[in-house]
């Protein structure tokens, strides 16, 4: 928070005169088989309580021992945000009761987190905005209490399941650096994108692997930071701009009537799509933090940060630069194809396939993306392979297939399958390149329309359309437009 | 064999190697003692259907063995639990109500190791709740009697070990010590107890009572027993216990006999005598029982040095907040929603947590609570917690200082013989200051050991100390193994070992 006054420089939106400030703490579940600090499997979906062990299920005489591969995957965070990433951390056990939290107390980190800060870049619109990120701790997650409408609960009692009880999680906490709420989900997705790039996390969202809690306020222009309301569990981009939007307009509207915010903890109801605060400052717990006495500190040396810096995938940031020289592409293609690992991944093979990257690009970011988005599927579902794709945009680059012929082949590929050359020749899309028969064409039409052929001379280049038009249809479409304007200028030259 | 329950258990050992007796035999006569003196208190589980079946079964890899692959020297020897550590085949209470009935899943980590050893579990020991007291008199299933006078405490918390090894019910028992709860109870029994360094012993398994001090240890009659029980009780166990030492396992009772020269046998033993251990305080009984040991030690060829442990009094504050701040947070667990006891009528989930915690818990369990989540709170943590593990690193560093002049360290265990049961001029404090030179050590994570050197008021017994560098369990082990080869004060019965056959 302290140089929050020095960011605010930045053009701001107002509303209603207003400048907004959100900060994020995002909790992000780590894609580890086993729990960060006992064995048990951390599959999602199972049957209630049967992925815990003593450890999760805080049976006396059990203790927690570190999952290496969740400390693994802390580094990776920490070297794909450029963070400090700490030689020695703490564990501290964050004391409460509640019957979801088997030890009544949960294993995070409080004064000496293993990820310092460091920060996230992305694109809002044309603008450039970057966070600054406080910091990222290892955490336990807890149970989960099921009420009323589940099938442990009910008969007026709750239902306790433990399975989600120990699951490791990196609380990623930004400053409060977001002025709208746009900015604010722009850096969700990218934080998402990079999360799930650098395979830390599955970012399902809709299964709570990937949970935001905005801090929201709002303040005139020049003014302190006002009083902040935390939005909890925000699980899906959507509700994220519709809860703090909401959050907003209230606050805006407290300000104006002359109340005062209270520091408050509050829900997004999507059905309502309004926020409900659940408790104030005046009920917070205090948590009693103190270092585990089970865990010795975190100790992570250089060598082991270097392995796993060899290890990491080339980030996305870099990716796209690298695309944008090699393949000659602009910031924003390269941006669009670095939007997951396995959509940059189709477009790298496909390109180095048949050597088109700008081809490439235009297809991913249109038809395969449409139909993806129609589809709601994502790219390693796509039923039109790489090496189809690149055989597709081969055929069109070597005058074979006219765009709309491509796009005709597309659709059967996509629905059916089959052999590219099979499907133009089944359907007779093959342009028309023999430079004979095509003369013979322009001839003919040009002999037919004479009053075109007038204008044009005076200067009407509209007249040209005309006449390709016709060309266009006497080939039955087969013509090749470029050769067809080419011959036409030449012819009337 | 009427008298079996004698015996040590190296000798007994020695007798079922030999097969001159069995498992089974020695089971039985335990099981049977444990009956008649039921009485004391010290037992709160048998199951002689299970016991029975692991004497057989030790019977049969005697039986097996031949002289080129031996059976294990410590099988078919029977040894009682006490109740902190878990165990799959008897409930498990660790004194307290709200454990009642308890079934563990697993055994800890100690318990597999001294059954895998070949040890025949006869039961489990009654202990203070949740390891808290320096008396037994804090355990929901009653109070334990000293085998020597039973009108008097056996010490705490492993009093039911203690009891039991000084009655004849068990030639050896497990303990764990957090502020002295294996080498104050062991004192005052007349018997020989060892806490080792800290990480030693797995503490998987252990319910816990303050997670940086709990270490595990063995208590017998002698120091080549406790030397036999910490080698199968220790091990590193890196899986299960982060805070277990990464060490191989270690045979302690190699060195016993270790001696630079042939006739004295602690011949250039420096013996580190800290001034603060016999300031006012120390009662005369006692010190009259240590000073002669000390005697003894340097008929031994030791030499004794004057040194200083400057806050050994500051140990008492500091344990008493560090202590009971990992306690309040360790039995948070404790909350009626998974095991263990849940009130019977509540209105809501906070009425059910307090009814379920104030029934189960007993009033010192309770107090401890209250002070280490004090210590804990918002605004006092600097004060008391943090300020408490500067010193806790002090007092460390005071012993550093005081091991660069000797080799182990020697004084009293407790400032007094045990006192007596349901004394009602005793109050929580009498018993906090009691604590005063086990505490230290504790906190230090040093390895610390009582045998026994004598009588007091009473004719209660008096126990002294001796404090070893970390790691240093085979030089404490060889010096008491030395003073008890040319003493004879381990050999004393209680009047419950020799009082009438079994």
């Amino acid at each position: 928070m302290k140089n929050a006054q020095t960011t605010t420089t930045q053009k701001s939106l107002l509303v209603q005169g207003f400048e907004v400030v959100i900060g994020f703490e995002t909790h992000a579940q780590l894609s580890t088989q086993s729990k960060i600090f006992s064995r048990a499997p951390t599959a999602f979906g199972a049957e209630p309580n049967t992925q815990a062990c003593p450890v999760d299920l805080a049976l006396p005489g059990s203790l927690p021992v570190m999952n290496v591969g969740a400390v693994e995957r802390a580094i990776r965070l920490g070297l794909a945000l450029g963070s400090h990433i700490a030689e020695r951390s703490v564990f501290a056990r964050k004391n409460y009761f509640y019957p979801d939290l088997p030890k009544g107390y949960q294993i995070s980190q409080f004064e000496i987190p293993v990820v310092q800060g460091g920060e996230v870049s992305f694109f809002l619109g044309d603008e450039k905005k970057t966070v600054r990120l406080v910091r990222a701790h290892l955490e336990e997650d807890a149970g989960k209490s099921l009420h009323e409408d589940s099938t442990l609960g009910g008969g007026g009692m709750s239902g306790i399941d433990l399975n989600r009880a120990g699951t490791p999680l990196l609380e990623i906490v930004t400053e409060p650096d977001m002025r709208s709420s746009a900015e604010a989900v722009a850096y969700a997705k990218e934080l998402h994108k990079i999360v799930t790039w650098i395979g830390i996390c599955d970012g399902n969202m809709q299964e709570g692997s990937f949970r935001c809690d905005a801090n929201v306020s709002v303040r005139r222009p020049g003014e302190p930071l006002g009083t902040r309301r935390e939005i909890k569990n925000l699980n899906s981009f959507k509700f994220m701009q519709q809860a703090i939007d909401f959050e907003v307009r209230w606050q805006i509207e407290q300000l104006e009537d002359g109340k005062a915010i209270e520091q408050a903890t509050v829900l997004f109801n999507p059905d309502t799509g309004e926020t409900r605060a659940m408790r104030t400052k005046e009920d917070a717990a205090d948590y009693r933090y103190f270092p585990d006495p089970d865990l010795p500190p975190l100790v992570i040396g250089r060598d082991w940060v270097e392995q796993v810096r060899g290890e990491m995938p080339e980030l996305p940031r870099v990716m796209a630069e690298r695309f944008q020289t090699q393949y000659a592409l602009s910031e924003y293609d390269a941006t669009a194809l670095t939007s997951s690992v396995a959509f940059a991944g189709y477009f790298e093979t496909a390109t180095k396939a048949c050597g088109q990257p700008k081809l490439v690009s235009n297809w991913l970011a249109g038809e395969v993306s449409r139909r993806l988005n129609q589809d709601e599927a994502s790219i390693e579902a796509c039923p039109v392979s790489h090496t189809q794709l690149a055989l597709l945009v081969s055929r069109i680059a070597d005058g074979t297939l006219s765009n709309n012929a491509a796009k005709q082949v597309f659709d059967v590929l996509w629905t059916d399958g089959g052999d590219i050359d099979a499907i133009i020749e089944a359907k007779g899309l093959k342009q028309m390149n023999d430079s004979g028969a095509l003369t013979k064409i322009v001839a003919d039409v040009i002999a037919a329309n004479p009053k075109n052929v007038d204008e044009f001379k005076a200067g009407n280049a509209k007249a040209l359309n005309a006449l390709v038009g016709q060309i266009m249809k006497t080939s039955g479409g087969k013509a090749n437009p470029a050769q067809v304007n080419a011959l036409l200028k030449n012819a009337l030259a | 064999m009427q008298d079996l329950h004698l015996l040590t258990v190296a000798q007994t050992a020695d007798l079922l190697q030999a097969k001159k007796v069995s498992s089974l035999e020695l089971a039985e006569h335990y099981l049977a003692r444990v009956n008649k003196h039921e009485g004391l208190g010290a037992f709160l589980a048998c199951k002689p259907e299970t016991t029975a079946l692991a004497a057989k079964a030790a019977d049969a890899k005697i039986a097996a063995a031949s002289s080129s692959n031996l059976a294990p020297r410590l099988t078919g020897v029977p040894i009682a639990h006490k109740d902190i550590f878990v165990t799959k085949d008897f409930v498990t209470t660790a004194g307290s109500k709200m454990l009642q009935g308890y079934r563990s899943p697993f055994d800890a980590t100690v318990v597999t190791k001294l059954a895998d050893a070949g040890m025949v579990t006869l039961g489990k020991l009654n202990c203070d709740e949740f390891a808290m007291g320096s008396a037994n008199e804090n355990s929901f299933y009653g109070k334990v009697q000293n085998p020597w006078d039973t009108s008097r405490v056996p010490g705490g918390s492993s009093g039911g070990s203690a009891a039991a090894v000084a009655a004849g019910l068990a030639p050896a028992a497990t303990g764990t010590d957090t502020g002295g709860s294996i080498r104050q109870p062991a004192s005052f029994c007349g018997i020989t107890g060892i806490k080792p360094t800290y990480g030693r012993a797995s503490r998987y398994g252990m319910v816990a009572y303050a997670s940086s001090l709990d270490q595990a240890g063995p208590m017998a009659r002698t120091a080549e027993d406790c030397a036999l029980l910490l080698s199968a009780m220790c091990g590193a166990d890196l899986d299960r216990d982060s805070t277990s030492l990464d060490l191989p396992p270690e045979d302690f009772s190699r060195g016993l006999n270790d001696s630079i020269s042939s006739l004295r046998k602690l011949q250039g033993l420096r013996v580190g005598i800290p001034k603060e251990f016999f300031a006012d305080g120390l009662a005369s009984d006692v010190r009259t029982a240590i000073d002669t040991a000390l005697a003894e030690l340097e008929k031994l060829g030791a030499k004794l040095v004057p040194i200083s442990l400057p806050r050994t009094e500051l140990a008492i504050p500091v344990y008493y907040i560090i202590a009971p701040a990992e306690a309040a947070s360790n039995l948070s667990r404790f909350d009626g929603v998974k095991f263990g006891h849940r009130a019977a009528d509540y209105k809501d989930l906070s009425d059910m947590y307090k009814k379920t915690r104030t029934e189960g818990f007993g009033e010192e369990v309770r107090r401890r609570i209250m002070i280490g989540n004090y210590v804990l709170s918002h605004g006092y943590y600097d004060a008391y917690y943090l300020q408490a593990q500067r010193i806790r690193r002090m007092i460390a560093d005071d012993f550093q200082q005081a091991f660069k002049n000797c080799d182990v360290i020697a004084g009293p265990v407790a400032p007094s013989v045990a006192w007596k049961l349901g004394d009602k001029d005793r109050k929580p404090l009498d018993d906090y200051l009691a604590d005063i030179y086990t505490l230290p050590a504790s906190l230090a994570g040093l390895p610390g050991m009582s045998i026994p050197v004598g009588f007091g008021e009473g004719n209660m017994p008096v126990g002294m100390q001796l404090i070893g560098n970390y790691l240093q369990e085979g030089r404490l082990l060889n010096a008491a193994h030395q003073y008890q080869l040319a003493t004879d004060w381990h050999t004393k019965l209680s009047p419950l070992m020799t009082g009438g056959a079994a």
